[in-house]
């Protein structure tokens, strides 16, 4: 039997390759399954290194106020742009659902009360996400790869300090003063379509915003928006801080970035909603 | 004589001791290992740099020079072996000691890694502002002077990256060397340039030996470069130091991996 041999060494050969493809897999899986926690578990870690490095001297108060204008000042327009356009919509969609049964009236509390507590918080933190989140990232990530970070280290200074902490104490600062921005003019854009394109009683939009809008809506908006400016900001830095792999790396460190940003705003939201409401989280 | 700033006051360089003025050899690398998981780069390192003296590490791509680099300058930290660096181990030190004893080192990175944000004269006065309390006037007086002697004072209000290839390794020098470090390491500081440019930084480490007095360690492939600047040199290969001495040792070493090197480069003393 001339082909006996042959036969007896491939079937061998073959379960090891199924065996070496088996065992792949299932360390791709368990990797693809741990991944998430990894990721926070750096998070935590860095965001833990900024607030031990960010309690010592030297305060660097230059670099304070130049995050501050970058992410905050920065933003203004591209927040006021979007808080128009969303206040509008949701005037359009409110009035329009509201006359079904006669309560268009009611359009101005409703979009106080959802501006305030998810919406502005929300759209805000997306907003200084797209346009400063990905530009601190693709800068921290620039920096990696050149060894600029790598240079720092070796004039002693700590690159944590020295670049992380501005950012993240500007986040928290400036994300909620942009929230309080969105709110009042996506106010603003809904009463303008409410009152001059919709015909609503400006008096009674206005008196219905003020009855139901108070200020706990607002505080707790602010209190998501102070979480959102450390959280989009901490994965920002911390994707271009752990950059690599060149030009190419650093664009996919921007695109992980915005993702994981976007994806963590969201599950904050629902988090630190059920939290202040008490609801428990699930 | 101005006193360093805030918790940093502690970043003063540790004095030498007594022995190390003296000591022909700056800094002593000892069976210095280092893997990244299953991968062995650096498998017992060891070998001497010397006081005042241009210390050349060559080797092959993938031999670990770079690695070795980012040890000496504790951007890692070895899994094992010690670097002795005026008696004390640099290895062994953490935190605020750590930080302190880096100033003894000033390091010019292949790509220079200036600031890209920064203006040159901002670039060369960054470690100045950050460790030192001295006036705006002190600080522009020293950046100047800095930058006159190595030549690139007229760019003082440019980008780097207005700047040549050349130009850019000088302003890397005058920032490393602006407070005053004692050992001053170029990691691969010709690769990718012009035979011109590439000359240029070679007097370049020379002049700035001279200048300056510092112990300068270049990690390189160019044996071009040895011949032109060595007054010592390794060869690493495979992780591990396979030659040692002058360049003319080199270029006589038996060492097949060496001799294969030397052959390869086309390169004689005559």
């Amino acid at each position: 039997m001339p082909d006996a041999a042959p036969t007896a060494s491939a079937t061998p050969e073959k379960a090891s390759k199924l065996r070496a493809a088996a065992r792949d897999a299932g360390e791709w899986l368990i990797r693809a399954l741990l991944s998430p926690f990894v990721e926070i578990s750096a998070l935590f870690r860095l965001l833990w290194e900024a607030v031990f490095w960010g309690i010592r001297p030297p305060y660097r108060g230059r670099l304070f106020v130049e995050a501050m204008e970058f992410i905050g000042i920065g933003s203004i327009f591209l927040v006021s742009l979007t808080a128009v356009f969303v206040g509008g919509v949701l005037a359009l969609q409110l009035v329009d659902g509201f006359r079904d049964f006669g309560a268009e009236n009611q359009t101005g509390a409703v979009i106080g009360l959802a501006l305030a507590r998810e919406v502005g918080p929300v759209f805000a933190a997306l907003m200084v996400t797209s346009r400063a989140g990905s530009a601190m990232t693709t800068e921290l990530g620039s920096m990696r790869v050149t060894n600029q970070i790598d240079a720092l280290v070796t004039m002693a200074v700590n690159p944590v300090q020295y670049l992380v902490v501005p950012r993240l104490v500007a986040g928290f600062v400036m994300v909620p003063i942009l929230t309080m921005l969105f709110n009042v003019v996506g106010v603003f854009g809904a009463f303008f379509v409410a009152v001059s394109l919709l015909g609503l009683d400006p008096g009674v939009f206005m008196d219905r915003l003020k009855w139901l809008v108070d200020w706990d809506d607002v505080s707790q908006g602010l209190i998501k928006s102070m979480v959102f400016g450390v959280a989009v900001t901490l994965i920002a830095c911390r994707q271009g801080f752990y950059a690599q792999g060149g030009a190419a790396g650093v664009g996919r460190a921007t695109n992980r970035a915005v993702v994981q940003s976007a994806i963590a705003i969201l599950m904050l939201d629902y988090l630190v909603t059920s939290l202040v409401l008490g609801q428990g989280f699930f | 004589m101005k006193v360093f700033r805030g918790n940093l006051m502690r970043l003063t360089r540790p004095p030498l001791p007594v022995q190390a003025k003296g000591d022909p050899v700056h800094v002593r690398i000892r069976d210095v290992h280092k893997s990244y998981g299953d991968h062995h780069v650096l498998n017992g390192v060891s070998l001497d740099i010397y006081r005042g003296k241009t210390n050349l590490i060559i080797g092959p791509s993938g031999s670990g020079k770079t690695v070795l680099m980012r040890q000496l300058i504790r951007l890692e930290k070895p899994d094992a072996g010690e670097l002795l660096v005026n008696g004390v181990d640099f290895a062994k030190l953490e935190g605020l000691n750590l930080a302190a004893m880096r100033r003894t080192f000033g390091m010019v990175f292949q790509m220079s890694a200036l600031f890209d944000s920064m203006t040159v004269f901002d670039n060369v006065a960054f470690p100045v502002r950050e460790h030192t309390d001295l006036s705006r006037k002190e600080v522009r007086a020293r950046v100047m002077d800095r930058l006159s002697a190595l030549g690139v004072a007229d760019a003082a209000h440019k980008l780097p990256a207005q700047l040549s290839g050349g130009m850019q390794k000088r302003v890397a020098v005058a920032r490393a060397m602006i407070l005053e470090s004692e050992i001053l390491i170029y990691d691969e500081p010709t690769t990718g340039l012009d035979p011109i440019t590439t000359e240029m930084v070679d007097d370049l480490i020379t002049e700035a030996e001279e200048m300056f007095g510092v112990t300068s360690i270049v990690i390189s492939h160019d044996m071009a470069s040895v011949v032109r600047i060595a007054d010592h040199l390794s060869f690493l290969h495979q992780g591990q130091i396979t030659a040692t001495g002058t360049p003319q040792d080199l270029l006589h070493s038996e060492h097949p991996a060496t001799a294969e090197f030397v052959r390869a480069s086309r390169i004689s003393l005559d």
